[in-house]
């Protein structure tokens, strides 16, 4: 397993656009705190979602671009771990940052400090589910044209169980009731993910590689 | 047969639901044939094309 | 236990003749069994004790979202024959389902809809089941998104496979999320187990309905898989006989 900080900008865009969605949203709302805290759930996460989605793209493109997909493909070795260990070191350049970001964007959006730790857990967690369903749904678009939109299109309806329970875990963060119902949720999601994704990740590869 | 049509007043909501499904099922049917027309017209086309020279 | 019907039942020839005679003995059946059912459910049926004649739109709404969701769950068990057993005839079966799952979930969602409009008092509400079965549509046309931007047949086949059977869990989320969650939406009278809570001279009609558009659904399945069918068998012999006729 290789880190690859390969390009500085790729990975710098989707942190760049969180922050340009996040700060839309304030100045084309009204900036009334209590108000911009109601929406702040929301707010966060579609922008979390959408950045990541801009992330995922980068996952296999320049792999398959310039053969190694193949040759890991081809190799003895377990695609299928291969692409587990690809999915985790994508989700700490991708989505370990945008949790780190959020308390930033949760600032800009009159959040209360309180509800930070809470909303660094459910964006750090809710970004893992996001990686994993991003490996299968990528998979089967390498080497599309233009397969950037196609991928919103699978990635997003399958994220939606994702968006409303991290919105959630949010909202109650916020609210001070306790986040553990949503992030039982979340959890629940991401074991499910960590043990099915790899493998139709992996069956997605093979499938684009042929 | 006017209380059958106005449905005691939820005319709006069941007629256009009934004619909508109908027209659902009826492009349905419609489209399906056709899928079918148009393959096989495609794989004569393709067969003669084979054939020919 | 003799295996032949199976083999034969996967075999493309086979299949392409099977489906050519089957489909007048579900197509005809169905057109009956569905002016039978919306003349029972629009006519005959009492009005109910609430919502009087408005609720006659559950003879078309609730039919159209059991086949939304008997559409997918058929494409991705025969996304998983076709990708894991490698049935050849199983890719055209599941290919066949998507445009008619597609139409019949906007068709669900529609009468949906205009039916919550004056039981609800609102066109939409963000509602588990009603997101699931939205989710549902998106899931239809991401399918067919796939199948068409995959230039190779047999690549889009199975990444297309890939997909449908990821996107099945939504299914069961649709039909239990009115008893997993709070929901606008009124808890299942009829697809429950034990006896169902409606009236039979209201229950009947809805019945045959059902069974109409099940009957409808392998209909249609079975006109288009033949051309399916067609498109996947390039270079056989039998399409050459089959085809001149």
């Amino acid at each position: 397993m290789r880190l690859a900080f390969r390009n500085r900008a790729q990975l710098l865009h989707p942190l760049l656009f969180f922050g340009i969605v996040t700060t839309l949203f304030p100045l084309a709302l009204s900036p009334e705190a209590s108000r911009l805290r109601d929406v702040a759930p929301g707010v966060l996460w579609v922008a979390a979602l959408l950045s990541s989605l801009l992330a995922i793209e980068f996952l296999f493109r320049d792999d398959a671009q310039d053969g190694t997909l193949e040759q890991y493909a081809l190799s003895g070795q377990s695609l299928t771990w291969l692409l587990f260990a690809k999915t985790v070191s994508h989700w700490l350049l991708a989505g370990l940052p945008l949790a780190l970001m959020s308390p930033v964007a949760a600032y800009g959006l009159g959040v209360p400090v309180g509800a930070v730790p809470g909303i660094v857990a459910s964006v750090a967690l809710g970004t893992v589910a996001l990686s994993l369903l991003g490996a299968v749904t990528a998979g089967l678009t390498i080497g599309i044209r233009r397969g950037g939109a196609l991928l919103s299109l699978l990635t997003l309806p399958l994220a939606v169980p994702l968006l409303i329970f991290g919105a959630q875990a949010t909202a109650r963060a916020i609210a001070g009731t306790g986040i553990a119902g949503p992030m039982y949720f979340l959890a629940a999601f991401t074991v499910l993910g960590i043990t099915l994704a790899p493998l139709a990740a992996a069956a997605a590869v093979r499938i684009s590689l042929e | 047969m006017s209380d059958f049509l106005s449905m005691g007043g939820y005319a709006s909501s069941v007629w256009p639901s009934v004619l909508l499904t109908c027209a659902i099922i009826a492009w349905n049917v419609f489209a399906a044939r056709r899928s079918f027309r148009e393959a096989r017209a495609e794989a004569r086309r393709r067969l003669a094309m084979e054939n020919a020279p | 236990m003799d295996w032949t019907w199976f083999h034969r039942f996967g075999s493309p020839p086979h299949l392409y003749r099977l489906a050519g005679t089957l489909v007048p003995w579900f197509a005809w059946p169905a057109a009956i069994l569905l002016a039978a059912g919306l003349y029972g459910g629009l006519v005959l049926a009492p009005p109910d004790y609430q919502q009087g004649d408005g609720f006659r739109i559950i003879y078309v709404h609730a039919p159209s979202a059991w086949l939304s969701l008997m559409a997918y769950s058929t494409m991705a068990v025969a996304a998983a024959l076709g990708l894991i057993w490698r049935m050849k005839v199983a890719h055209a079966v599941a290919a066949s389902c998507a445009p008619i799952g597609a139409w019949f979930t906007v068709a669900a969602l529609v009468t949906g809809m205009l039916w919550g409009k004056p039981m609800w008092g609102t066109y939409w509400a963000w509602d588990p089941r009603l997101t699931a079965e939205l989710v549902l549509l998106f899931l239809y046309l991401g399918y067919m998104g796939l199948r068409a931007a995959i230039e190779d047949p047999q690549r889009a086949d199975r990444a297309s496979a890939v997909l449908a059977i990821v996107g099945v869990v939504n299914v069961p989320i649709v039909h239990y999320s009115v008893e997993w969650w709070n929901s606008i939406h009124q808890a299942p009278s009829v697809m429950k187990f034990g006896k169902p809570s409606i009236s039979w001279p209201m229950l009947s009609p809805l019945l045959i309905m059902f069974v109409g558009f099940t009957l409808l659904f392998a209909a249609l399945v079975l006109v288009r898989v033949r051309g399916e069918i067609l498109r996947r068998e390039r270079q056989s012999r039998w399409v050459a006989e089959v085809v001149a006729q």
